[in-house]
């Protein structure tokens, strides 16, 4: 949001308080939009700070909290935003993963340099796939992503690509330090680059939703046919939803294998899929901002689960996401989007 | 929500303190983390949920156990206090797990993380953090190399220990043998495979045929069908429980009369032998390290009346027919073992020595000839087996105890 809109909502916000009927929805809205900016700095702020109040430990969960919240937000654009359903996000993860591991283990590329190729990787994977998905919707798309999830790790095992995946065996990576003799150790430094690399996946998402691709993409989740009557060409603007998805996700996963420093084959089991679908669900389906909840709610709540009962962990894990779609059917996102609309519809009634 | 509690917290301090001071966030580990005069610390890692769940049976046996030590006065007066935690079998979770017991609970060690992908992702930062990753549930030969990670030590008789074991007992014993080996593609069925060829020697010819799966084929008929085409009399089953009762039930159903021998990790009367077929399963051989509490000869034996008493009063729910509850048992008296070895001097370093100074130990539910041995360039505590073949209704030991010492 640019500075005109400020000044816009300080002045309709002195209309409002001028005639206090005539104007009450922009004020409202302009309220909303403050809030929410004070909210995102200071989420930013507490980013910024958390790595030096917090143990190591902590740290890392924060990064893996990002981490995810990157992989949801990829998953959101093609769910929320395109209205594609997919069940098998797991494995652009995976793929995203071993092509920073192999880079990093057969070809010595440093790390930094393998998440725009783990990127541009899972571009070209999700863009292919897309074509093939065009002629599925709903249901029957869910299915052929859900194949794609159980099929994916099964092929880093297979023979002819042990020589570069190690097959069942994983390949180790070693975790980098901080370049410049920055004062920060490991994972404080990880924690940073996620963050650095998580904001602007942030502002490339917004910025996108934004845009003319943005609309299109929304036109074509709300009404196809209206969409192509229109101009959108729907078969291109779902498969590029599908590849720049699976850009992100891609990303995350080559975050992941460096932040983890290990990947085989059972780190994407089919649930890895599962858990990002629940988290984009538990975040708000097509609100942005909700990648950071739903990230860190299935990075902490089967902790938390865990905590309660060990050997009901996934029974608690359920119960908790039963109440929460039961108390907050449409995610924290809307949730949010209620709490703040009551908040305007009292300041209208004030 | 704890965690997020306390991030605001933090953040709250943050903000009072300057903005970007960075200061460690670590104190100073002490002498002997995780040991106080009254206890002793000690992580786990095993999967509750998920895939591999059924294995979680090993650590709530050994939880038990250490309930027994506990309740008995402890190790030299100290509580162990087992701290558990569940991975679901994913790597990534037990890195997380991983460094939840070494940072936030400061164990002295890990003991028995469970899974070959699980040891596997969390080696490198054991052994970084300096912290023993002791007795560790898998055969993967690959835990038990001093040299690239001193920290690491397995327990079980490793997997190519059992292929040399199965090898050495053809090469001598039947010299007639065309032997057709079916296998599991991964660390497991190459590394008995492997050890199937150095124990058969210069005799390794004798193999005629060789045929791998996928764990994720549906069946393994047609592996089954192969290998008898190929003329072979003895088939080896090296597969995970599951296609092991598969591989057996077929080449009964194709009238395969060969000498079968499966895998130790299939074993299993009730979750293999018996879902293949009794009759089918009639004449197999595997390999034992640790009495069949089942089998009427240990009937009297005080070893097995004790593991008896335990289980009804420390793990009634245990389910006494699994050899997980023998298992956890006996790796759990294993640590304690070592425990009491370091004394009172606890310290990391201290207890890894001990560890890698294993000498003859006989642990009560080994059979009888068998002993724990370690060295500095030792990593693999059981070496020994016993061969045994099922009579239709339960395994007979026979022969000597074998060793299967890995270059050895």
């Amino acid at each position: 949001m640019s500075i005109d809109t400020t000044t816009a909502g300080t002045a309709g916000e002195k209309q409002a308080a001028a005639s206090q009927t005539v104007l009450p929805a922009p004020a409202a809205a302009t309220s909303n939009v403050k809030i929410m900016r004070a909210a995102g700095i200071a989420l930013l702020v507490i980013g910024l700070a958390a790595p030096f109040m917090a143990g190591n430990f902590l740290i890392f969960q924060l990064t893996m909290m990002l981490i995810y919240a990157i992989a949801i937000l990829g998953l959101n654009i093609l769910t929320g935003i395109n209205g594609q359903f997919s069940l098998g996000h797991g494995a652009f993860y995976a793929v995203g993963a071993y092509t920073a591991a192999i880079l990093m283990d057969q070809f010595g590329v440093g790390y930094l340099w393998t998440l725009p190729a783990a990127g541009m990787v899972c571009f070209i994977v999700g863009f292919l796939f897309g074509l093939p998905a065009l002629r599925l919707e709903g249901v029957y798309l869910a299915l052929a992503t859900f194949a794609l999830a159980v099929v994916t790790p099964q092929l880093f095992k297979l023979s002819p690509f042990e020589h570069w995946t190690s097959g069942v065996m994983g390949i180790v990576i070693a975790k980098p330090d901080a370049p410049f003799g920055l004062p920060l150790n490991p994972d404080q430094w990880l924690y940073f680059v996620t963050l650095a690399v998580g904001l602007l996946a942030y502002v490339c998402a917004r910025n996108l939703v934004g845009s003319r691709t943005g609309r299109a993409l929304m036109a074509v989740r709300d009404n196809p046919i209206a969409a192509r009557s229109m101009g959108v060409n729907t078969a291109l603007f779902k498969s590029l939803a599908f590849g720049v998805s699976a850009l992100y996700t891609g990303v995350a996963g080559a975050l992941g294998a460096i932040v983890v420093q290990y990947i085989s084959p059972d780190s994407f089991h089919f649930a890895l899929s599962v858990a990002l679908v629940v988290g984009l669900v538990v975040g708000g389906v097509g609100w942005l901002p909700g990648a950071l909840f739903g990230g860190a709610f299935i990075m902490f709540v089967p902790n938390i689960a865990e905590e309660l009962s060990k050997g009901l962990s996934g029974a608690v894990y359920g119960v908790i996401m039963i109440l929460m779609m039961y108390a907050v059917p449409t995610g924290l996102g809307g949730l949010l989007k209620a709490a703040l609309g009551a908040l305007s519809k009292r300041s209208m009634n004030r | 929500m704890h965690n997020r509690r306390n991030m605001i917290k933090y953040v709250g301090a943050g903000l009072v303190l300057s903005a970007g001071l960075a200061f460690p966030a670590i104190s100073q580990a002490a002498d002997m983390p995780g040991v106080t005069d009254t206890e002793i610390k000690i992580g786990n890692i095993s999967p509750y949920s998920g895939p591999a769940s059924a294995y979680s049976t090993i650590a709530k046996t050994i939880e038990a156990y250490f309930n027994k030590v506990n309740e008995e006065g402890g190790i030299n007066g100290r509580k162990i206090n087992f701290l558990s935690y569940d991975d679901g079998y994913s790597p990534p979770k037990a890195v997380e797990q991983a460094r939840k017991l070494v940072e936030s609970d400061e164990v002295l060690l890990i003991f028995q993380s469970l899974g070959t992908p699980s040891n596997s992702a969390i080696e490198k930062y054991m052994n970084m953090k300096k912290v023993p990753q002791l007795l560790v549930a898998t055969g993967a030969t690959q835990f038990g190399n001093p040299k690239v990670a001193p920290w690491t030590m397995g327990w079980q008789p490793n997997y190519q220990s059992e292929g040399i074991i199965y090898g050495r007992y053809i090469a001598s014993e039947m010299p007639d043998a065309k032997i057709g080996v079916m296998f599991q593609n991964d660390d497991f069925g190459k590394d008995v495979l492997n050890g199937l060829k150095a124990g058969l020697g210069d005799k390794a010819d004798m193999i005629v045929a060789e045929a791998s799966y996928e764990v994720a084929e549906p069946v393994v008929d047609s592996q089954v069908v192969k290998l008898k085409a190929s003329g072979a009399n003895v088939f080896i089953n090296i597969a995970t429980p599951k296609f092991a009762a598969q591989g057996i039930k077929k080449a009964h159903e194709i009238g395969w009369e060969a000498t079968q021998f499966v895998a130790n990790v299939s074993n299993s009367v009730g979750a293999v032998l018996t879902p293949a077929g009794l009759e089918a399963s009639t004449g197999l051989i595997s390999t034992a390290y640790l009495k069949d509490m089942q089998d009427p000869q240990w009937a009297d034996d005080p070893a097995a009346k004790d593991w008896n008493a335990f289980m009804d009063k420390y793990y009634p729910d245990g389910n006494k027919l699994s050899s997980f509850t023998t298992y956890g048992y006996s790796v759990a008296q294993t640590m304690v073992h070592i425990l009491e070895q370091a004394g009172d001097d606890l310290t990391r370093e201290n207890v890894l020595k001990q560890a890698a100074s294993m000498n003859d130990v006989k642990l009560p539910l080994f059979l009888p000839g068998m002993s724990m041995n370690t060295s500095e360039t030792d990593y693999f505590p059981i070496e020994q087996m016993q061969l045994m073949k099922f009579n239709g209704e339960r395994w007979e030991t026979f022969g000597d105890v074998i060793s299967g010492e890995v270059g050895g």
